[in-house]
């Protein structure tokens, strides 16, 4: 390798280089950032607050709960509270590293150079579009589409439970090692998406790019086998009598996205695979002599990147649809444009790559296809902005939080979607590229549209989850610093960005720009306080969960299946299979007087926790680290013991149980006088 | 109406699927006329590359890809039992849909890489002739 390995200053290890060298590959202690006091300080804090969290885990003697009724639960409902745990606490942690870009680049101006020293700017840009995407937007998606599609089709899990364990553990166990190279070595400066000749061994020799590499690698076997599980789950479990047609607007985009996720993300496994043949074997694909050429990766890397962006949106706007029709008390306005457009948006999605490098050098051919079908997708997302609207239209519409978050969707991705238009034009992308104007368009969309979308989701579903709704008022005040927030903070990278100020710059020269970065930066200041207000209503409404419970099960009149069964559901989640003759299934189902069987119920056939998954995870991140730092030995051992477990699994038979027909009554009588207290 | 029937009773593990054939008809005489096309098509090439082939290479190139084209139909078809019926018509647009991604995805690339080269400066191209 081109690496020149660190003399090792610990007398220990220098007695036996070669030994050392076997078992620990490239860590040393210089490894480890004493020498940044932010760093340091960080680590303390979290090691901290991670002792007391354990401490307390371990007071309250929870592990024993915790392994058997959620590490190892295939239960889809838990997977899918655990995936949006992930996701907002890596949301904490990718919005740290927005607050600081943010916080340098309001003070680094011409003698000043902020508190941040570049390769560590780097580092933290680089972070956040990572976490964001990866770790916050990806979970968020998923832990939704696990908990919502198998209650919306009428299934009682998705089509291979364990499975969908075994792909949450592995995208922690991505999350856990970029949260690792914070404290032990570093992580890639070379911007969300790595690009060579940057990310190659030439120019990033440490083991920042290698984190990123093995990071994407292990959350991608995740991802991509929840895509699967979830695309298996919609095609061959839907109730008797769920035509396509007739399936939720969210359970359709679930199948679109799903259908993006496995076309898409074998790309980026293979792009990352090229990367790293080239920066640990030597290889020359992406390097700038003997034949490589770094723009195949760009090419490559955005084959799988535009898909991504529709990935993350379209679940968004089944969220949506749900939410439009449900508080405006309507059938949603267009259900069929609604499903064919998604439909459009999954096939395009895979025509317009070419726009995230138009200045790369392509003629003006290439250019204007991809101009122009880039135009083209925002037709069916256009045509959705409308049938929203026309389903609102005399409507009777009550703005709950879900209903807010919607209406703050839509004028805020119309807003970013008419920036992204402005970007398909080749010509003015000559001039934009690069630049803030292109950050703020895609936070633009991917705030207003993803996170308030989530947001939504969140305060939608969440009485169906855990009983009980979130608190408004707590809601309210977040609602509000959030969306002001966002405006304060990102429109005024549109104009510096219209003013020529590109990206990633940790330090600027002209004082006049620098009461946009204040703007900005108290923008983000009031977004860091609509995410306190957002967890202090998640323990308010803990608090007062007596006085917000759910009773019904059907707290917001819906309209979906979900909503037919108790809050939360029973493990079983529907104690006989619903039969269904509408898109709105059980909209129609409360039209003709439906009543709840309240006898003859049987035993059902439900599939075991098993605590394969997570083992598995674990030895991949041992396996990833320890490929990191090319600690040979311990690879080896790991990705034997890897293969061990996983053929070990095999050989477990005991994979289902049978819940008895009583304990089924039992809970099924339970509701039944529940519901008969709370008429 | 008769509202409470809205429940079917179908129990345990039941998820009633429509019919659905799985895989398609599997017998003797399907793999064995797949073995002898995949034997003739592989002997073919074979043959055409050892004997020297066309006079350009590049026809030879061509005529081996054309032959593994082929090669790709026959497994799927006789080995793994594809056809427009089996899973409900699944199999077949799942596979279309590859197939559109591929070639999107193979010619969109070769299209913007030699765009790339094409708008090269002369320095660079004469310098990229030079490449082993």
């Amino acid at each position: 390798m081109l690496r020149a390995t660190s003399t090792a200053p610990v007398t220990k290890m220098s007695d036996h280089p070669d030994l050392a060298k076997l078992i620990f590959g490239r860590l040393t202690w210089d490894a480890i950032p004493f020498h940044e006091p932010i760093l340091l300080y960080t680590f303390i804090a979290v090691a901290l607050g991670g002792i007391v969290t354990l401490g307390a885990i371990t007071y309250f003697r929870l592990w024993g709960y915790l392994w058997r009724e959620w590490f190892t639960s295939i239960d889809h409902k838990k997977i899918g509270i655990m995936y949006m745990v992930l996701g907002l606490v890596m949301l904490l942690r990718g919005f740290a590293d927005a607050i600081m870009m943010r916080l340098q680049q309001a003070v680094a101006f011409g003698d000043a150079t902020g508190y941040l020293p570049p390769h560590h700017y780097d580092q933290i840009f680089t972070a956040h579009g990572v976490i964001m995407i990866f770790f916050v937007a990806m979970p968020i998606v998923t832990g939704l589409m696990n908990y919502i599609v198998p209650l919306q089709i009428g299934a009682r899990d998705v089509a291979f439970p364990f499975l969908n364990n075994f792909s949450f553990w592995m995208t922690t166990s991505g999350a856990v090692l970029v949260m690792m190279s914070l404290f032990v070595g570093e992580f890639a400066r070379t911007g969300w998406l790595a690009y060579p000749p940057l990310s190659g061994i030439a120019a990033s020799p440490d083991v920042g790019v290698d984190y990123y590499i093995w990071a994407l690698q292990i959350a991608g076997v995740g991802t991509l086998l929840s895509g699967i599980n979830l695309l298996v789950t919609i095609i061959k479990m839907r109730a008797p009598g769920m035509k396509l047609m007739q399936m939720p607007v969210f359970t359709w985009t679930a199948l679109c996205t799903n259908v993006l996720i496995v076309a898409a993300f074998p790309v980026l496994t293979a792009v990352l695979a090229l990367l790293s043949l080239d920066r640990y074997v030597g290889t020359h694909m992406f390097t700038n002599e003997l034949g490589g050429n770094a723009m195949m990766y760009v090419n490559l890397i955005w084959i799988w990147g535009h898909p991504e962006v529709y990935i993350l949106i379209l679940p968004m706007f089944g969220v949506f649809s749900e939410v439009v029709s449900t508080f405006s008390r309507k059938r949603l306005f267009g259900y069929t444009s609604m499903v064919y457009a998604s439909i459009v948006i999954t096939v395009l999605a895979y025509l317009v790559w070419l726009h995230h490098f138009f200045t790369m050098g392509s003629g003006a051919s290439v250019n204007s296809f991809f101009g122009i079908t880039t135009m083209i997708i925002s037709i069916p997302t256009g045509a959705k902005i409308f049938n929203w609207l026309f389903t609102m239209y005399r409507g009777r519409i009550t703005f709950e939080l879900p209903m807010m978050w919607t209406v703050a969707f839509m004028v805020t991705f119309a807003i970013g979607g008419m920036t992204g238009v402005l970007l398909a034009v080749p010509p003015a992308d000559f001039s934009l590229h690069n630049s803030l104007f292109l950050i703020a368009h895609f936070h633009n969309v991917i705030i207003g549209g993803v996170l308030f979308g989530a947001f939504a989701a969140i305060n939608f579903w969440f009485p169906k989850a855990f009983g009980f709704k979130l608190d408004p008022f707590w809601g309210k005040c977040s609602f509000w610093l959030w969306v002001v927030g966002f405006y304060f903070a990102f429109m005024p990278l549109y104009v510096l960005g219209l003013m020529g100020v590109t990206r990633r710059l940790s330090h600027f020269e002209d004082p006049s720009l620098q009461i946009w970065f204040q703007i900005a930066a108290f923008g983000a200041v009031l977004i860091a306080l609509g995410i306190a207000c957002m967890l202090i209503q998640f323990v308010v409404s803990f608090r007062r969960r007596e006085s917000l419970r759910d009773h019904s099960g059907d707290p917001w009149n819906g309209r979906t299946l979900e909503w037919s069964t108790s809050s939360p559901p029973p493990d079983y989640n529907f104690a006989f299979t619903p039969r269904v003759h509408d898109a709105d299934a059980w909209w129609q189902m409360k039209q003709h007087d439906y009543r709840r069987p309240t006898n003859g119920f049987l035993a059902i056939h439900m599939p075991k926790n098993t605590g394969a998954g997570i083992i598995l995870a674990g030895i991949s991140t041992v396996l990833g680290f320890t490929l990191i730092w090319q600690m040979w030995l311990l690879a080896g051992l790991s990705f034997a013991a890897l293969l061990a477990v996983a053929i070990g699994h095999t050989f477990n038979y005991k994979r289902d149980y049978y819940i008895p027909a009583e304990e089924v009554a039992r809970v099924e009588a339970a509701r039944t006088e529940l519901l008969a207290s709370h008429v | 109406m008769s509202a409470h029937t809205d429940i079917d009773a179908i129990h345990g593990d039941g998820h009633e699927h429509e019919h659905d054939d799985g895989i398609g008809h599997v017998s003797l005489k399907g793999y064995a006329i797949g073995f002898v096309l995949a034997v003739i098509l592989t002997a073919i090439p074979f043959w055409l590359v050892m004997s020297g082939g066309f006079k350009n290479s590049s026809t030879t190139a061509l005529v081996v890809l054309g032959f593994a084209a082929v090669q790709i139909v026959v497994h799927m078809i006789y080995f793994l039992h594809m056809n427009t019926k089996s899973e409900g018509g699944w199999n077949m647009l799942a596979l279309i849909f590859t197939a559109v991604l591929v070639l999107i995805t193979l010619s969109g690339s070769i299209w913007v890489m030699y765009h790339l080269n094409h708008n090269m400066m002369p320095a660079m191209m004469h310098d990229m002739q030079n490449l082993p």
